[in-house]
């Protein structure tokens, strides 16, 4: 494939604002898990950023008011990403910058607290609800083109768990077939009742914090968060800064069944093997994995299963959802940049 | 970009797939509205047929019907779903239950509420590891979808099918997120334009905003804007007519111009 570029990155999640921070906790081992204390839910552990709630949207309109859009608009503010954004659109154009981000639950949590004020009468939730602008899957890149001034098409990617990893597929395609000239890549999931009631609905909630990788292994702890990069084409813009190169990608469908992943990782070998190949690597040549490792018994047996079979025992690697829990439709993007260090 | 496409389907009122939607299009059959039943998915098993819902079967059988026209095995493809609203039913069921002191989540219900699950049926049905993003962008789910499966499928150099699709939805969020009809349509799209088909499609992105193409079909014109995905018929008329021509139709912030050429 012909080669793109990172040039600008940004992420938040409960270790940390910023690239920087999240490093420094990475670094000092400190988690970001606590004790679930969400509107009254008291199951296992989360990993909540803080601040969130008192956030208020630097731009954009108030239809777009929402737990998800506060965490986009945290990271956004974060590792000059709004600046980078600008000299982007400066070059290129706007009509140029696409938007293509992941997200599993949007602005769920604003049609949750509508349900609670549903008028008994007409059954209408209250008229502060905008449900376009919060709940919708497409509330977010419609905010972040807002925010961030740009025109080019926009796209949510809404694949669960894999939304935004998926995403830079997406943007890959639009990019090499000449839609855009850049696409803001990445993805937000906020705490939510929805997915803390349903994960514990599924049995899949530990309950103390998450212990990915662990033999003791108990399940996972949900955890929030948001991050954006700008992908362009490699020399486009020479004087744009080079965090990464993305050089190969695999996508597969497990094909097996709804909530439990296939325990002879089928799937995820045709993924890692297509990404090896694309980027023309053996996989020798790989110095870390980061794992989804979610912490569930099925899950993480299954990736040592798939690292096993494509990569042999020698190549090191672990999961990050034990600093910051699993933050669902993000993981892709916060652990893509985890990786990227 | 430029694609064939060689298989297409609709289920909507009225519209009940493809050859009897393209009478209705070319006006040689009269359209009346009726209830919108596609048929089972056959490719689940009975008991994940039960589990599955009405989004599903109508995602599978959109999908299905594009690839026997197309005469493509759907590991074969790879997959665009799109649709706005997921499964509303499921989504508002979920949402009372928790908001309800003493409610309970179940555990089906909540793995069909991600919006992924119609794509996770499809390639669970056909043992497929063939990959399928799931996409949603309220009412233009249609147009962002058409976008993207052109682009995988030119860039990938393979088949691709783009199913969209939507339900209205129950409850209080169905007050405000008015869907007032089930429809759907599906297109197989290759990427090789020597190839056999019903049309040629050439798509190109504006950034600058355009009026969306209405459909030229009176009975029509009110279907359309029920529906995020009833927002495809008036390429999906250009299409049965066989005529030569342009459908611009809104692509957010942008315009999407389908110049579509008979084969």
């Amino acid at each position: 494939m012909n080669p793109l570029v990172l040039t600008a990155g940004t992420v938040v999640s409960a270790i940390g604002n910023g690239l920087s921070e999240q490093g420094a906790a990475l670094k000092a081992r400190r988690s970001g898990l606590t004790p679930c204390d969400f509107f009254g839910i008291t199951t296992g552990y989360i990993g909540r950023v803080p601040g969130v709630e008192d956030h208020v949207l630097t731009r954009g309109s108030g239809e777009f008011v929402c737990r998800n859009n506060a965490l986009a608009d945290m990271a956004c503010q974060q590792d000059g990403f709004d600046h980078a954004v600008q000299e982007a659109v400066a070059f290129y154009g706007a009509d140029r910058i696409a938007v293509v981000v992941g997200t599993s639950t949007s602005g769920i949590l604003s049609a949750e607290n509508a349900y609670q004020e549903v008028d008994p009468q007409t059954g209408f939730p209250p008229p502060i609800f905008h449900q376009a602008g919060t709940q919708d899957l497409f509330s977010l890149p419609r905010f972040l083109a807002e925010r961030l001034g740009t025109k080019g098409p926009l796209l949510t990617v809404s694949n669960a768990c894999a939304s935004s990893s998926r995403a830079f597929v997406d943007a890959r395609h639009w990019l090499e077939a000449g839609v855009c000239d850049a696409v803001i890549v990445g993805g937000a999931d906020s705490l939510c009742r929805m997915t803390l009631r349903g994960f514990a609905s599924l049995g899949l909630v530990s309950d103390g914090p998450t212990r990915p990788c662990d033999a003791a292994r108990a399940g996972i702890s949900i955890g929030e968060g948001a991050g954006f990069v700008l992908l362009e084409r490699a020399g486009a813009r020479p004087e744009a800064p080079v965090l990464a190169r993305l050089t190969g990608y695999g996508v597969s469908s497990d094909g097996y069944h709804m909530s439990s992943p296939d325990p002879a990782a089928r799937g995820a070998v045709i993924a890692m093997q297509d990404a090896l190949k694309l980027a023309n690597l053996a996989p020798g040549q790989i110095d870390y994995i980061n794992l989804h490792g979610t912490g569930t018994l099925v899950n993480d047996a299954m990736e040592d299963q798939a690292v096993s079979a494509v990569f042999g025992k020698n190549v090191p690697c672990s999961s990050t959802k034990g600093w910051t829990g699993h933050t669902l439709g993000a993981s892709g993007i916060i652990e893509a940049m985890i990786s990227i260090g | 970009m430029r694609v064939v496409v060689q298989g297409v389907s609709i289920w909507g009122p009225g519209l009940s797939g493809w050859p009897q939607a393209e009478r209705v299009l070319r006006g040689e059959e009269p359209w009346q509205d009726g209830p919108v039943t596609p048929p089972p998915a056959q490719c689940l098993p009975a008991n994940e047929r039960r589990r599955s819902g009405a989004l599903t079967r109508l995602a599978l059988a959109l999908a299905e019907e594009a690839c026997q026209q197309a005469g493509f095995q759907p590991s074969a493809l790879r997959g665009v779903f799109a649709c706005s609203n997921s499964d509303g039913a499921v989504v508002d069921s979920i949402l009372s239950a928790i908001t309800t002191e003493g409610g309970e989540v179940s555990p089906t219900q909540f793995h069909n509420s991600v919006h992924n699950a119609p794509a996770g049926y499809w390639t669970i049905g056909h043992h497929t590891h063939v990959p399928v993003v799931a996409l949603g962008c309220y009412d233009w789910s249609f147009t962002q979808g058409l976008l993207k499966a052109v682009a995988e499928c030119v860039v990938e150099k393979t088949p691709t099918v783009l199913v969209v699709y939507d339900l209205p939805i129950p409850g209080p969020i169905g007050k405000v997120r008015i869907t007032e009809n089930p429809f759907g349509c599906a297109f197989v799209l290759h990427p090789d334009i020597n190839q056999q088909g019903i049309c040629h499609l050439d798509i190109r992105y504006d950034a600058a905003f355009a009026q969306h193409d209405h459909v030229a079909h009176p009975d029509l014109v009110k279907l359309m804007h029920t529906n995020p995905a009833a927002m495809a018929l008036p390429l999906l008329e250009k299409i049965a007519t066989g005529e030569e021509g342009c459908v611009k139709m809104a692509c957010l912030p942008g315009t999407l111009s389908a110049t579509v050429k008979p084969c």
